[in-house]
């Protein structure tokens, strides 16, 4: 089989299939990232650079709470998600707001300072040893026939769905997530109508910052944390909130799954180096057809 | 005109320059020596301690630096009067044009000689920049042959290069398959692409193996950093290959083989060119069970050794690892410092002078003597270990061997 001029390897189906799988997985660790994300980028248009490094400082709680106290870390996600929200919370309120003015240009520079601090100060305290969890379930797992899908996956996998499903009940449910929207929409006008517009900017990168601390939790299992980890996935969840369309989670869940499964047949036929090129034509063709994303709506 | 060093033992080095410490300190020494012994050779520190490779780097770092603290406990540079090495630390944030840079600001800050740069890619471009400015630059882990291959008179490499090592690495396999009953037909390749570091390697396995009947049956490259080896593993199940051969760093080394671990793929045995992992302890200590029995033909160092077994225990009071970055560092310092005291100045063109003509021979390492050609020290060796258990043996070649080789795993 030939692809642009590329003798492509054949392979059979039920290693094409595996790969698929294997994608959706990657997948939904890209939507983890990616839900956050969209919450800040896609709601508030707050392009948050430090996000990668709060996935990374999230991943460090979880780590320090396994070695430390023998925490499970999805347990962990118990104590990381509410501390997440409230340094968002306090992140945002008392720090990228008051220096950024409400100037959409300086908030991106206050971000990209705050990943700086955050990076290197944990490479000052943590140092840049990359650091491992053992939990006794890493290599138990459930045969799928083509592929194997271990716990830690699965419970990825599973993450991504419900946390999907919680912002999705929260935003459309409840008052503070029509608050978000309401500010979103209308800062002014929200304002008029008496709702604190401070307070909702922090109240939602707070819940970005949870949802960045869900991710950790369910991430450790698999990844070694290190000051760097944020950077390997942060880039492609900027990718996925445009993809899915701005603050859609479904969206993110989708474009994550896209993404994930394009990245691994991607790499299965054109190689691990090259095949990562298939996320860049997929998100061009995407916006090409679909200017707004997967799922996003025309404001 | 080239010099021929006299083999000084590391103790005679320690003692001498120890005495003429103490001599100094007892003001016998004439006035114009103590103004020298007064004095400090800046040496250059590169590695990438932030980035992709920043543990590796970090490890190295120490190795280098312990090797610089205890010269300078020792006394210093004997030939200069007891002159400190000092210590300019450098960042290459894991990227060539970073590390570059670095040399650019050593030259400035008038450094005698460079150690680093840890991976190929940023030693390429470290050695390349020391090159313009004639400052002699030691390469401490960089195995890429290129490395030694571009007629700089500058660049040494104390360690074997990748072309040895994977020469090395086929005729121990050889012999370990031979004695088992040639049980292996079929190899696969699982090796990095980013840095350059295992470029050729398929052109060497292919070659070396052949006449044995053994066939390489895909060679699957991957980048630095990789986050994902599902698809290789997928492939690697489909190919079921006899011997799994994987060449990498130390991230991915773990990633890939938790990965086959996770995916169930069980080779023969899984047998590494400089596989990253596959000889550190503390891969071992943290996931024993897919670290066992895997062996690796990488750089080692001499398990009979006291020097180096002090400063194993140096490196494990230090809270790290004693992997391949730390004793590679440490000895490339080491070399550094015995040829400054050989050349007697800090004068870089004296010191590539005294490097090209170095004839070393107590390393901690298990080398015999030292023997430049076009920068490489020819009498460098790579060793192959195995791990048994929570231990890391070596398994060939036979004069150091602590234990025979478990092959195929049973």
């Amino acid at each position: 089989m030939e692809f642009l001029g590329i003798t492509l390897p054949s392979y059979s189906w039920s290693t094409i299939a595996g790969s698929a799988i294997s994608g959706i997985f990657l997948g939904s660790i890209y939507a983890l990232v990616a839900l956050g994300l969209t919450l800040i980028y896609g709601v508030l248009h707050i392009i948050n650079f430090a996000h990668g490094a709060l996935l990374m400082l999230a991943m460090y709680a979880v780590y320090f709470l396994w070695a430390t106290f023998g925490i499970d870390p999805y347990l962990a996600m118990l104590i990381v998600v509410p501390g997440g929200f409230f340094f968002g919370y306090g992140l945002q309120r008392f720090v990228i707001g008051k220096a950024s003015h409400g100037r959409d240009e300086i908030i991106l520079l206050v971000t990209l300072g705050v990943a700086i601090v955050i990076e290197n100060a944990a490479l000052f305290f943590f140092s840049a040893t990359e650091r491992s969890v053992r939990v006794p379930y890493d290599l138990d797992g459930i045969d799928l026939g083509v592929t194997w899908a271990v716990y830690p996956e699965l419970a990825a996998l599973g993450g991504s769905f419900l946390i999907t499903l919680a912002l999705w009940v929260f935003m459309s449910r409840t008052d503070t997530g029509k608050a978000i929207r309401a500010v979103a929409k209308e800062r002014q006008g929200a304002q008029l109508m008496g709702i604190n517009v401070e307070h909702i900017f922090a109240v939602t990168f707070g819940i970005g910052v949870a949802c960045v601390a869900a991710a950790a939790s369910l991430l450790v299992p698999t990844y070694a944390v290190h000051p760097q980890i944020g950077s390997l996935f942060v880039l492609i969840a900027f990718t996925v909130v445009v993809l899915g369309g701005m603050g859609s989670f479904v969206g993110a869940l989708v474009g994550g799954f896209l993404i994930g499964i394009t990245e691994q047949l991607g790499r299965l036929y054109l190689g691990e180096s090259l095949g990562v090129i298939t996320i860049s034509v997929i998100f061009i063709l995407v916006l090409l057809f679909r200017p707004t994303g997967l799922f996003g709506v025309q404001s | 005109m080239t010099k021929s060093i006299q083999n000084k033992s590391r103790r005679d080095f320690i003692k001498t320059a120890g005495a003429t410490t103490a001599l100094a300190a007892a003001g016998v020494l004439s006035a114009p020596l103590v103004a020298r012994a007064a004095g400090s050779v800046k040496i250059g520190i590169v590695h990438p301690v932030t980035g992709w490779a920043q543990y590796s780097g970090s490890q190295a770092r120490f190795g280098a630096q312990t090797a610089l603290d205890e010269v300078n406990a020792a006394g210093g540079i004997q030939s200069m009067g007891g002159a400190t090495l000092e210590a300019l630390l450098g960042d290459a944030q894991s990227k060539p044009e970073i590390g570059a840079a670095e040399v650019e600001k050593f030259n400035e800050a008038g450094a005698s000689a460079i150690v680093g740069a840890y991976a190929s890619n940023i030693c390429l471009a470290t050695t390349q920049a020391a090159a313009k400015h004639g400052i002699p630059h030691v390469v401490d882990v960089g195995v890429s042959d290129k490395i030694v291959s571009r007629g700089l008179e500058n660049t040494f490499r104390f360690g074997p290069g990748f072309g040895a090592i994977t020469k090395a690495g086929v005729e121990h396999f050889l012999a370990i398959n031979e004695a088992a009953g040639s049980p292996t037909k079929t190899v696969a390749i699982v090796n990095e692409e980013t840095t350059g570091f295992g470029a050729g390697i398929a052109g060497i396995m292919t070659k070396g193996l052949a006449p044995a009947g053994i066939e390489v049956v895909e060679v699957l490259s991957h980048p630095t950093p990789n986050k994902d080896f599902r698809n290789i593993a997928l492939k690697l199940k489909e190919i079921d290959p006899d011997v799994l051969i994987p060449s990498h760093y130390y991230n991915e080394g773990v990633l890939f083989l938790r990965t086959l671990q996770r995916q169930k793929v069980q080779p023969k045995a899984i047998y590494s060119v400089l596989g990253g992992a596959s000889s550190q302890f503390r891969f071992v200590s943290e996931f024993p069970d897919a670290a066992q029995l895997v062996m690796d033909c990488n750089h080692w160092f001499d398990p009979n050794n006291p020097a180096a077994l002090a400063l194993q225990a140096k490196t494990n009071a230090a809270g790290l690892h004693f992997n391949y970055e730390v004793f590679l560092a440490y000895t490339a310092m080491m070399f550094t410092a015995k040829c400054i005291d050989y050349a007697g100045s800090a004068d870089r063109a004296k010191i590539m002078e005294a490097m090209a003509a170095c004839t070393w021979t107590d390393s901690i390492m298990p080398y015999g003597a030292t023997k430049m050609e076009n920068g490489q020290n020819t009498g460098a060796r790579p060793l192959v270990t195995q791990v048994v258990g929570s231990d890391i043996k070596v398994v060939a070649p036979a004069d150091y061997a602590s234990a025979a080789p478990i092959f195929p795993r049973p």
